[in-house]
């Protein structure tokens, strides 16, 4: 960067190359600092997983365990709340998917009246704050004498998972070669076994990316559910009650879990991408 | 089914919009209804409610809470361009330098979503605690005094939001970033402009597409958080969420907790037309997904 010529300096300590080294690369440097920041949390999470707490409150660091590992379903009500989200969870992303993904078949392959509306009716559940959602369907279930519980949670998961189905699928069907399926047919192929051998395998990748981000979403889904969920409790309103009076480091433990299942998933996802493209390419 | 989908062309989107559309329909767009239906109506959980045009319930809401809807906006701002500020250059840097490693380096900024929201916010909780590091270290650098705390503060607040919703902000930056052709750099540069100058003339406004949407989809869901002012802050920090939340759920006060909704919907509605406006609406339905 400099134009003067600076005459060589005699020393050059570690300080100064340090300095040299970060101000060469400022971006770099800033980046990992920033990635720090975004991971210390769930840093701090998975470490006091394995933390015996003094008292009620897993704040300060105590002692080394496995025991909440161990005893992960230790706590009372722990474990049934989260076989109830896993069970919303499975059955939203399933329901949205499907729904979603004929929405986005419409969308990408047709021309029709009403786009607009229709995109409009996709778009309007992502930009409308959670909690209006929730409040929302609050009044209709209570004026419509609706039984808060299980039903009512899987509705309103449903209901927010739908828009993110349809933009997942979508994202993936716009570089979609309907000549495959023209080709198919002239191949003799039937409607049904057209669907099934081409269609189907051909949008597989975009269905499944819209199951596990509505999955991803419906299992964190606090403020809907908490509106809509009478007296049944999903994880993330077990982690709320919990809280306070002092979450219990198995809070923290499944946690932990599900950031492992989910990232292991990612990397094995980045992974086969990669050696696509580089298969492509 | 295809063949046949063929042979009825005008038909066969409906019938693939049908069921999803529907099912928005009902439990959507039949709810914000009801939400205006039950904010028009006066009386108390005990005698039931009746719908009296009770326009009172809107008046009241904006003038006993106003410090709340205030804040909300206020805290939402601050965190969406604090959360602007702060990932901008990362995303710059994954979408010019990331190389091979873009998608491990996307992963990682989604990471913090792979953890419930409510363990993350309680993790910060830990973090910022009395005896925790982030509080030690600030008195030691004499920027808080001893026996000062960060947890129940506005600040605890403005930075829970802020962490909480970053990704929402360097994703759609990323994207926007990743689409600009680098040879336009190139060649502003081969025109003379500096590196400085060649960002912000060229560079600067190519992402506005994903700067707005970036801004949306951090302040829309900023606006109508309480979880973060439940867990970070103190009661004089709890924005409009809180108020909503404990009216729905706690004082059973239906009429003033749904016209509250509304008021917070519409609020957020009119500063996105705003924005639209400043920003131009290029940008905005550009980003509409």
């Amino acid at each position: 960067m400099s134009t003067v010529a600076i005459p060589a300096r005699p020393k050059t300590s570690v300080v100064a190359s340090a300095w040299a080294f970060v101000r060469r690369h400022t971006l770099t440097v800033y980046s990992v600092v920033f990635f720090l920041y975004l991971l210390l949390p769930i840093a701090i999470v998975i470490a006091f997983s394995f933390n015996q707490p003094v008292g009620k409150f897993n704040y300060t660091w105590n002692k080394f365990t496995f025991d909440n590992w161990r005893y992960w379903n230790g706590v009372p009500g722990i474990q049934s709340a989260i076989v109830l989200s896993l069970e919303i969870a499975l059955l939203a992303s399933v329901i949205a998917t499907i729904l979603g993904t004929l929405i986005a078949l419409a969308l990408v392959r047709y021309g029709f009246r009403g786009r607009g509306v229709t995109n409009l009716l996709i778009f309007l559940p992502l930009s409308t704050p959670e909690i209006v959602m929730g409040a929302s369907l609050l009044t209709l279930f209570l004026n419509l004498n609706f039984v808060f519980g299980f039903w009512t949670i899987l509705i309103a998961h449903v209901t927010f998972c739908i828009s993110f189905a349809v933009v997942s699928v979508r994202a993936r069907l716009v570089g979609f070669d309907r000549h495959l399926e023209e080709a198919a047919m002239d191949l003799g192929a039937n409607e049904w076994v057209t669907f099934r051998k081409v269609t189907l395998p051909l949008i597989a990748p975009a269905i499944l990316a819209a199951l596990l981000l509505c999955f991803a979403v419906s299992i964190d889904d606090f403020v809907v559910t908490y509106f809509n969920s009478g007296s049944e409790v999903t994880f993330p309103l077990f982690v709320w009650g919990a809280a306070r009076i002092g979450a219990p480091p198995q809070v923290n433990v499944i946690g932990s879990a599900i950031f492992v299942i989910a990232v292991s998933a990612m990397l094995v996802n980045v992974f086969v991408q990669t050696r696509r493209t580089k298969g492509a390419s | 089914m295809v063949a046949w989908l063929h042979r009825r062309r005008g038909l066969t989107p409906y019938m693939l919009l049908a069921p999803g559309l529907g099912f928005l329909a009902v439990f959507f767009v039949v709810p914000l209804g009801f939400l205006g239906y039950q904010s028009l109506q006066s009386g108390n959980i005990d005698f039931g409610y009746a719908f009296t045009w009770a326009w009172g319930n809107y008046k009241s809401a904006v003038t006993d809470y106003r410090a709340e809807f205030v804040r909300s906006i206020e805290y939402a701002g601050i965190a969406t361009v604090l959360a602007l500020v702060l990932s901008y250059p990362v995303a710059y840097w994954i979408a010019f330098r990331g190389g091979r490693w873009k998608n491990l380096l996307l992963l990682m900024i989604v990471a913090p979503f792979f953890v419930t929201y409510l363990i993350r916010t309680l993790a910060w909780e830990t973090i910022l605690s009395d005896n925790g590091l982030v509080v030690r270290t600030l008195v030691h650098l004499h920027l808080v005094s001893p026996g000062g705390h960060l947890l129940a503060t506005s600040t605890a607040v403005v930075a829970g939001i802020t962490y909480n919703f970053l990704p929402f902000m360097a994703l759609p930056l990323y994207v926007s970033l990743e689409q600009i052709d680098q040879r336009l750099i190139e060649a502003a540069q081969d025109l003379y402009a500096s590196n400085w100058k060649a960002f912000i003339r060229v560079t600067v406004p190519l992402s506005l597409p994903g700067v707005v949407a970036g801004t949306l989809l951090t302040f829309i869901p900023a606006a109508g958080d309480f979880i973060n002012a439940q867990l970070l802050g103190a009661p004089q920090n709890h924005m409009i969420g809180n108020v909503i939340q404990s009216k729905f759920l706690e004082l059973t006060d239906y009429p003033a907790a749904a016209a509250m909704s509304f008021i917070l919907m519409g609020a957020i509605l009119v500063g996105v037309i705003l924005y639209a406006r400043a920003v131009g609406t290029e940008q905005l339905s550009g980003s509409a997904v």
